[in-house]
């Protein structure tokens, strides 16, 4: 099997990752419940990894990094915890359903919407998004990599429009976190959203948010705290406040794993593997007759993603023939992304997505080219 | 139960801020332990560092350059 759907989760992780996430079980109790040995081990381990993920995205303290399920829940948290009726948000056609579905609930409840078109690229236009800013505009919501093309949004940019007109900016790391470097200080980023088991190496079940400090979120959730049982209320103080209930302890304890690894490794050279590869399928296929190929390639500021379409076939169907005859796994269909899709003309269509990892080889990208090659000749 | 001794306990908002707290007195080499907040002090449960009275000083020092926020600190018979 030649595993190119990295987008939707990364297959193969770090040999330590399995290593912690067993380790674990053997040892860990349930964290910030008692002073146990076990229960001090989990909790001793869950804030090592809160410590790493603070230092992978330049927070200021580890109490400000809260940990999830995935991105979903995290975004889920931030928006509707963020904002009220009467809110103006401005957000993107890149975005996933994870940020989309949330705010059109908050659009239900009385909040405004202002959804950002792209050009053919694919690309957001700045001074659009700049325009696109009112009296009411409480925040700015978008990806930092969309999950169907690619494409960037420049985070730092986002973050100085942000920073200049007064506005809370949220951004959805799903696709970038642990490639790309992300410091939340320097880019302005108030609410960082990010899931554990696509480029953080971790398991799934893993994710998380940074939370600038000052930013007050509503909990999504209450219940176990671990402290201050007699308060009706659920405690307010970060990270806590946003994490009811027992934290997945044996899944933190891998994403730990993976962020040492990562560190470790470098994420420039990581990046750099996965661009080398993603530009060697690119190359390939990209002149094949009958190839059509999404996004902006004219840079290496993207994620490693190519989403194409062979003629008019059925992406489904495309997607199946190169995993029944060739062995390749890629994901076709519609990515979660209605938007990005409507807004390349895809709806119907779909496309296949090939998304690459550091552990892909040459050898797999090649015999992926091979096989564009021979289904664009049908 | 054993003899009672007169500790210093420092309760904490969240286990987050109680870890912080081990992880630095273990960096500094100032002594102390974990331990389930004491009923006297507080009802609710969660974590409190444990330590000999005669480092009040050394501990809040510590706590003030780590940042570390605490909930309070007790004196008390352990």
């Amino acid at each position: 099997m030649i595993y190119l759907d990295n987008a939707a989760t990364t297959l193969q992780k770090p040999d330590c990752v399995r290593e912690a996430v067993l380790a674990a079980f053997d040892r860990m109790g349930n964290a910030g419940r008692g002073a146990s040995a076990p229960a001090l081990d989990a909790s001793r381990v869950i804030y090592g990894t809160r410590e790493k993920l603070a230092g992978l995205f330049h927070a200021e303290s580890p109490s400000r990094i809260v940990f999830t399920a995935n991105s979903t829940e995290s975004l889920n948290i931030a928006l509707k915890g963020l904002f009220v009726p009467g809110d103006h948000i401005i957000t993107t056609v890149l975005e996933h359903n994870s940020v989309l579905r949330p705010l059109y609930e908050c659009q239900e409840k009385g909040a405004e919407l202002t959804i950002l078109g792209c050009d053919e690229a694919g690309n957001i236009s700045y001074e659009e998004l700049e325009g696109a800013i009112k009296e009411e505009t409480k925040a700015i919501v978008c990806t930092h990599a969309s999950n169907l093309t690619g494409n960037r949004i420049e985070i730092d940019r986002v973050g100085a429009i942000a920073k200049k007109h007064g506005l809370l900016f949220v951004a959805d790391a799903s696709q970038t976190a642990g490639v790309w470097d992300i410091d939340v200080q320097k880019t302005g980023v108030d609410v960082l959203c990010f899931t554990g088991h696509k480029g953080l190496l971790g398991p799934q079940g893993t994710g998380g948010m940074y939370v600038r400090t000052g930013v007050r979120i509503r909990p999504l959730l209450s219940g176990g705290s671990g402290v201050d049982t007699y308060n009706s209320r659920h405690p307010s103080q970060m990270p806590t406040a946003l994490e009811a209930g027992t934290l997945n302890g044996h899944g933190i304890a891998g994403l730990g794993a993976a962020v040492s690894w990562l560190q470790e490794t470098g994420l420039e050279r990581i990046r750099e593997r996965e661009l080398a590869l993603m530009f060697r399928f690119y190359d390939g296929i990209s002149d094949i007759p009958g190839v059509r190929v999404y996004g902006d390639f004219s840079t290496r500021r993207r994620a490693a993603i190519v989403a194409l379409n062979i003629r008019d076939y059925d992406s489904s169907e495309v997607s199946d023939a190169l995993n029944m005859e060739y062995g390749i796994v890629t994901r076709p269909g519609a990515h979660c992304a209605p938007l990005m899709h409507r807004a390349l003309g895809t709806e119907t269509q779909g496309a296949v997505r090939f998304s690459f990892s550091y552990y892909n080889t040459e050898e797999e990208i090649d015999a992926a080219v091979h096989a564009v090659e021979e289904l664009a000749r049908r | 139960m054993r003899k009672k001794e007169q500790k210093l306990v420092v309760t904490f908002h969240t286990t987050a801020d109680a870890m912080a707290m081990e992880k630095a007195c273990r960096e500094q080499d100032v002594p102390g332990r974990l331990i389930p907040v004491p009923r006297e002090i507080s009802a609710g449960c969660g974590l409190a560092w444990c330590a000999p009275p005669q480092e009040r000083e050394r501990l809040l020092a510590l706590m003030e350059r780590q940042g570390i926020e605490r909930e309070d600190l007790h004196q008390c018979l352990l």
